[in-house]
């Protein structure tokens, strides 16, 4: 009998492809996806059509009034489809044009355009760290079902088969992110066993958004193939587990020039100014992963610290040798939108003057 | 030892072809092929051969005067045997020419060749959704034997192994129809799990309806090698779970030029006059579907609106801002017959005066 993969690895003819359109559904984090023919190949997404669907099925829209129409912003090569078959981000808006409340790119892409952050060339270094539960009983893979695994210490890292656990799922991301021309810069073991990270970046400006969300959706696509379940809650197990976060590397050229550890210590002063703002915007349920423990700051109090894993912001050793180069804020949840979170930070270190 | 693969991958000689024969068994939505060896390659349906088959196995003939002879009528690319071999979508005749009566192709194919019809172009674009169900106990893929999963919502267009299933079917069968010359324009997951959805079209009259048929053989055939079942059921789980439609989008080549607003508008009046006769047609079970909720009109009313998808007749956004386009029949269900579908809209549109 013919397999299922024979029909899925045939080609089409030269001049169509398939282009998967992604967008964010009505929570905020859930990836949604649909295909369509298209003549190609393509690799301008202004050249790609716009497109709709159904917002009453996913929180958009109200049902008598229920398109909602989606902007391709973004392509990437499709890792599972191959040839010249496209994923494509893209951004939801009324027919009238206006952004819809759940769109947070519309504004993101506004705050990249202004002139003194574009000039300011805006590196972001997104380390996103995510759990791998199994399906039927949203535990993490690899735990025992009832019961829980040794405390953390042999995990972060770590190889075997009683320290790591879904390695496979971690390495075909990291291979099918690259093949679809998503800038990975890494992949590592956490502390909590089940869980994983993967870095994206440097990416400027709102480059980087996009290519998390890629990344987002080819890990989602994946672990639907491997039978297992994403989670992206930054703290998923109670206790004296470690939480999941988002922490964001950040640059402009004036930091990494010389003279650059000046502007950067300028810049975590306005953030220090804003925090309040900033963790409202950082992620839902961070509360219960910023507790001041498990490499974590207390979510209420603002801090920085050269190599201090247990601040709010952590500055390189490298860095303060040097006198230039990055931070990294650690505060954003593993749920963070990264297009709040990278044109926040923009906006309050570049833009924003504080009063008086 | 040869591998079963090896052998079904290995090539015939140029000169002959295989052709899968195809054609509606007698509840209407039963698909039936037998193969045969023919000198080929072929591309032209009239250059096959007619043949004939068992009625009596099949409720379209008695026992002793069982022939049905299949009358070739559209031929595609097989992409399971490949190479030049062919899939033939036919339809079926008594030994003296008369359409068998569960033969709706060959009334439709007098409507799209009258003279109105034919110059007003009507181009179709089916959306065919279905449900997968597995294999032993006909409850739907990846739902819990005995119970339900969590309610609808997550799952149109989702992803996820506690979200999608069965997407690897979905994906072979998009590019196994591409392959076979199929005009699918796309897919999606739908808002019920383990339900998903494919488009046929925009494709010019009758053709629309030969390559859905060809495309259901070719997704059922699929799901043979996946070991689920295709329902085209159109409500298969009673309570709050969406039904499966085929909603058909329309056009003729006066409402895609200027003021064919205008004309939709007429169409659609047309249509309304016309609703329980186009009901009556649109599927078996369809009661069960168009209760008013999950995104459906209530059966006995006739309604229609500007993306509004609680309507039975919905016109896009598009067409209303550039006062031209197309318009969407939602009524029909998924286990609808194209052939009657499609001719019935061009029949009521084009041919029929109130």
């Amino acid at each position: 009998m013919s397999t299922l993969t024979e029909l899925l690895e045939l080609s089409l003819d030269e001049k169509t492809i398939i282009a998967e359109y992604i967008w964010i559904g009505g929570s905020g984090t859930d990836l949604r996806s649909k295909a369509r023919t298209l003549p190609g190949p393509v690799t301008d997404p202004k050249k790609l059509p716009k497109w709709n669907y159904d917002g009453s099925s996913t929180g958009q829209a109200p049902g008598e009034d229920s398109e909602v129409i989606l902007y391709p912003q973004a392509i990437f090569k499709d890792p599972f489809r191959r040839g010249h078959n496209i994923l494509v981000i893209c951004d939801a808006y009324t027919p009238q044009g206006v952004p819809i409340p759940t769109n947070k790119r519309a504004a993101a892409a506004e705050i990249f355009s202004k002139k003194e952050v574009s000039e300011e060339e805006t590196w972001f270094g997104l380390e996103q760290e995510y759990t791998l539960l199994q399906k039927d009983v949203k535990w993490p893979l690899g735990w025992p079902v009832g019961g829980y695994p040794g405390p953390q210490g042999p995990y972060y890292c770590g190889t075997g088969a009683d320290k790591a656990w879904g390695r496979d799922i971690v390495n075909a991301h990291y291979k099918a992110s690259l093949y679809a021309g998503i800038q990975i810069s890494g992949i590592n073991g956490e502390v909590m066993p089940g869980q994983w990270e993967f870095q994206v970046g440097p990416a400027v400006g709102i480059s980087a958004a996009d290519q998390l969300w890629a990344a987002r959706y080819i890990l989602e696509r994946i672990t639907e193939i491997a039978g297992v379940v994403l989670s992206l809650d930054p703290k998923p197990i109670e206790g004296d587990w470690n939480g999941a976060g988002c922490h964001t590397n950040y640059s402009t050229k004036s930091m990494r020039e010389e003279g650059g550890f000046e502007i950067i210590k300028k810049a975590i002063n306005k953030l220090g100014l804003r925090h309040k703002e900033h963790i409202a915007s950082y992620g839902e349920g961070n509360e219960r992963r910023l507790t001041g423990r498990h490499e974590t700051a207390d979510m209420n109090s603002f801090s920085w610290g050269v190599a201090n894993r247990g601040a709010s912001i952590r500055v390189g050793r490298d860095t303060e040798r040097e006198g230039k180069g990055y931070f990294e804020d650690r505060r954003p949840a593993s749920n963070m939108d990264p297009y709040i979170v990278t044109s926040m930070i923009a906006n309050t270190t570049i833009l924003w003057k504080p009063e008086g």
